[in-house]
């Protein structure tokens, strides 16, 4: 294959139609270093990327490979990188400087088992909270998680349209059950592709500001090389980007870049609910849990048990609104979940004491069946 | 514009970031006197030029020049410059660091940047010690030396930055000082006009940390062992092996014309994306 199939019918691999996803995006720049189960994004770029002429490199180290992309984004590159559980954590350094400095980027995290060297084959959710809270200080997080093979496409394309949007980081977090489970897919026509195209000032070059604060709390971004001459540090800055301590200016600074964020939960939140409405009983999940709670669905259903789903696309920022809204008046939620226990604590902080949550958990490797689900929900109806 | 300050206007960010961090008698200022002389000799357009630098006081300079200016994570100035000079080839990528940052936790980067030959100059200020946070030892500590983690002497031997980066494939590698400053000037110039990884290591007095742990005097004192320890390459070959001894030598080291990772990555589209027409 060589590049994106436009308008084919294939069989593909979850981290495949990453890589493509990313090709369609338009990227201009990977940098990474093997890792499993992610290995495949790079290895299908490498491929790639040379024939038309886009950037690839594989670094010494993820560290290395963050830290590339952030330079190649700060000069005007489309960029991403792809890891897994051990390299996510040493591009927690990297993130939180993207963070900081809000430069645009996708980051590919197919989970595996942890912690440390874990189970490197087998899938796990374990990295659903190191994504929100991995890396230190406050700071903002965009985290989408895919559940079949045309949504790792069509996310990794909206990783790099939210990215620009909101000039931060966006982690794409498929389980390795995702990332290596192949699927029919049906790719779009090109024509059907939105790509959000990189921001520019149009200000007079002295005018320029890199942060400057708009109502948005995002502002356009110049690219080194483009004229507009800038600072970029981690350290804590002015709307110039300069370091500073004053207090108003701090403060300035961390709320813009939590607000961002907060204040646009209507776009960036994405659930998908089925049955919630009627059924007292709601299996709330997100990544490769969904399918078999969608095959647990159907198999309650034909003993004439209703339960429902809520599944959060966007897991990060998390729904707080809709899951206050529509799982507080239930009986039970179950929180199935490939790892002892992260997200069941946000539903948990959401429901009042009436409201049972359940916990499921599986941490051996193995995915979530549906039988598993099924015996789960018989036990608390 | 007063007449001796030609620089000051065009290079530095004059008005707004003035004064800096640098402690009376740090040497960092005049190897940022040496690039600003050596750039403007160049007639480098200013939009073109990336500094990029990494966590210490050498790396606070960017603050002060008025080119595209990063400031990264502690030891990355090399990886992050990687990435700015793939994605804009037309970037004129200088990493300033210094020999903590490079040697110490840059140390996995910098000898892949210069196996990789990537089209960086990387100017790396040697004051043997990491000043910002208070004069710890770092690779170049001399063994013996004091610092505040080496209270009873440094008992590790320690790099030599020219011969590792050398070894490590950098295209061009020489070593300075801020005594020898129209030296300096000449060899960083040098460094700028090729391609490759160019490494500029430049011996500078630190005498608020490593000069007072180790009796060193003032900042005077500490200039006047930069000019008697050290002798050129020239010198050293002309010397006998006594005298030499204990001298740090001065000079280009290495300078080869192999090809940059740039244009060797060009290469390799160009050749693949023509196989695929075929």
């Amino acid at each position: 294959m060589s590049g994106v199939p436009w308008g084919e019918t294939k069989l593909v691999q979850g981290n495949e139609a990453v890589a493509l996803g990313a090709l369609a995006a338009g990227i201009d720049f990977f940098a990474g270093y093997p890792i499993t189960p992610s290995t495949e994004v790079a290895e299908i770029l490498a491929r790639e990327m040379p024939i038309i002429g886009k950037k690839w490199i594989q670094m010494e180290d993820e560290i290395a490979s963050i830290s590339a992309i952030i330079g190649g984004s700060l000069a005007g590159g489309r960029s991403m990188t792809a890891t897994s559980g051990p390299g996510f954590s040493l591009m927690q350094e990297g993130l939180g400087y993207a963070c900081m400095t809000e430069v645009p980027l996708v980051l590919v995290n197919v989970m595996r088992g942890g912690p440390s060297t874990g189970l490197p084959t087998q899938v796990a959710q374990g990295d659903v909270m190191q994504a929100r809270w991995g890396t230190h200080g406050d700071h903002p997080a965009i985290v989408l998680a895919p559940s079949d093979v045309k949504e790792c496409f069509e996310l990794t394309i909206k990783a790099f349209n939210l990215a620009e949007e909101f000039r931060t980081p966006v982690i794409l977090m498929p389980d390795e059950v995702i990332g290596h489970m192949r699927e029919k897919l049906t790719f779009p026509t090109q024509d059907e592709v939105c790509v959000t195209p990189p921001s520019a000032p149009d200000v007079p070059l002295e005018w320029y500001e890199h942060y400057h604060t708009s109502a948005t709390g995002v502002s356009p971004m110049a690219h080194f090389g483009s004229g507009y001459r800038f600072h970029v540090t981690g350290l804590t800055h002015d709307t110039h980007g300069f370091p500073t301590r004053k207090v108003d200016e701090v403060i300035s600074k961390m709320n813009r870049l939590k607000h961002k964020i907060t204040r646009r939960l209507d776009v960036l939140e994405n659930n998908i609910l089925h049955d919630v409405e009627e059924a007292k009983v709601v299996i709330f999940c997100y990544g490769s849990v969904y399918r078999s709670a969608l095959a647990a669905q159907e198999i309650l259903a034909k003993q004439g048990k209703k339960v429902g789903i809520f599944r959060p696309i966007t897991i990060w920022p998390f729904p707080d609104r809709t899951v206050k809204e529509k799982l507080d008046v239930k009986d039970v939620i179950l929180v199935p979940e490939l790892n002892q226990g992260q997200i069941i604590h946000e539903v948990e902080r959401l429901t009042s004491d009436s409201v049972r949550v359940v916990p499921l958990h599986r941490f051996d490797g193995y995915e979530i069946t549906p039988e598993q689900l099924v015996a789960a929900v018989l036990e608390v109806m | 514009m007063p007449a001796r300050l030609p620089y000051a206007y065009k290079y530095l960010r004059a008005k707004k970031k003035f004064p800096h961090v640098w402690c009376p008698g740090c040497g960092i200022g005049i190897v940022m006197g040496s690039i600003i002389r050596a750039i403007d000799s160049l007639g480098w357009d200013l939009d073109d030029i990336l500094m990029v630098s990494g966590i210490g006081c050498t790396s606070r300079m960017p603050v002060y020049v008025d080119f595209n200016t990063l400031h990264t994570t502690h030891g990355r100035a090399l990886a992050f410059g990687t990435g700015a000079k793939m994605a804009n080839p037309k970037l004129k990528v200088l990493a300033v660091m210094g020999d903590g940052d490079s040697m110490a936790i840059g140390g996995n980067h910098i000898i892949h940047a210069a196996r990789r030959n990537m089209d960086i100059t990387a100017i790396i200020v040697n004051n043997n010690n990491y000043g910002m946070t208070g004069g710890q030892f770092s690779p170049t500590t001399p063994q013996g030396a004091k610092t505040s983690t080496t209270p009873y002497g440094m008992i590790e031997p320690d790099f030599d930055i020219c011969k590792l980066t050398a070894a490590a494939g950098a295209n061009f590698v020489a070593r300075g000082d801020v005594y020898h400053v129209v030296e300096l000037d000449g060899i960083i110039k040098k460094a700028l006009s090729g391609s490759g990884f160019r490494v500029v290591e430049a011996l500078a007095p630190c005498p608020t940390n490593f000069g007072r742990a180790n009796r060193q005097g003032d900042a005077v004192d500490m200039m006047k062992i930069l000019k008697n320890d050290t002798i050129s390459i020239a010198q050293s070959q002309k010397l006998p092996p006594e005298k030499a001894a204990g001298k740090i030598v001065r000079g280009i080291f290495e300078n080869r014309d192999e090809i940059g990772y740039t244009e060797r990555y060009q290469n390799l589209c160009d050749r693949v994306s023509s196989e695929v027409k075929k």
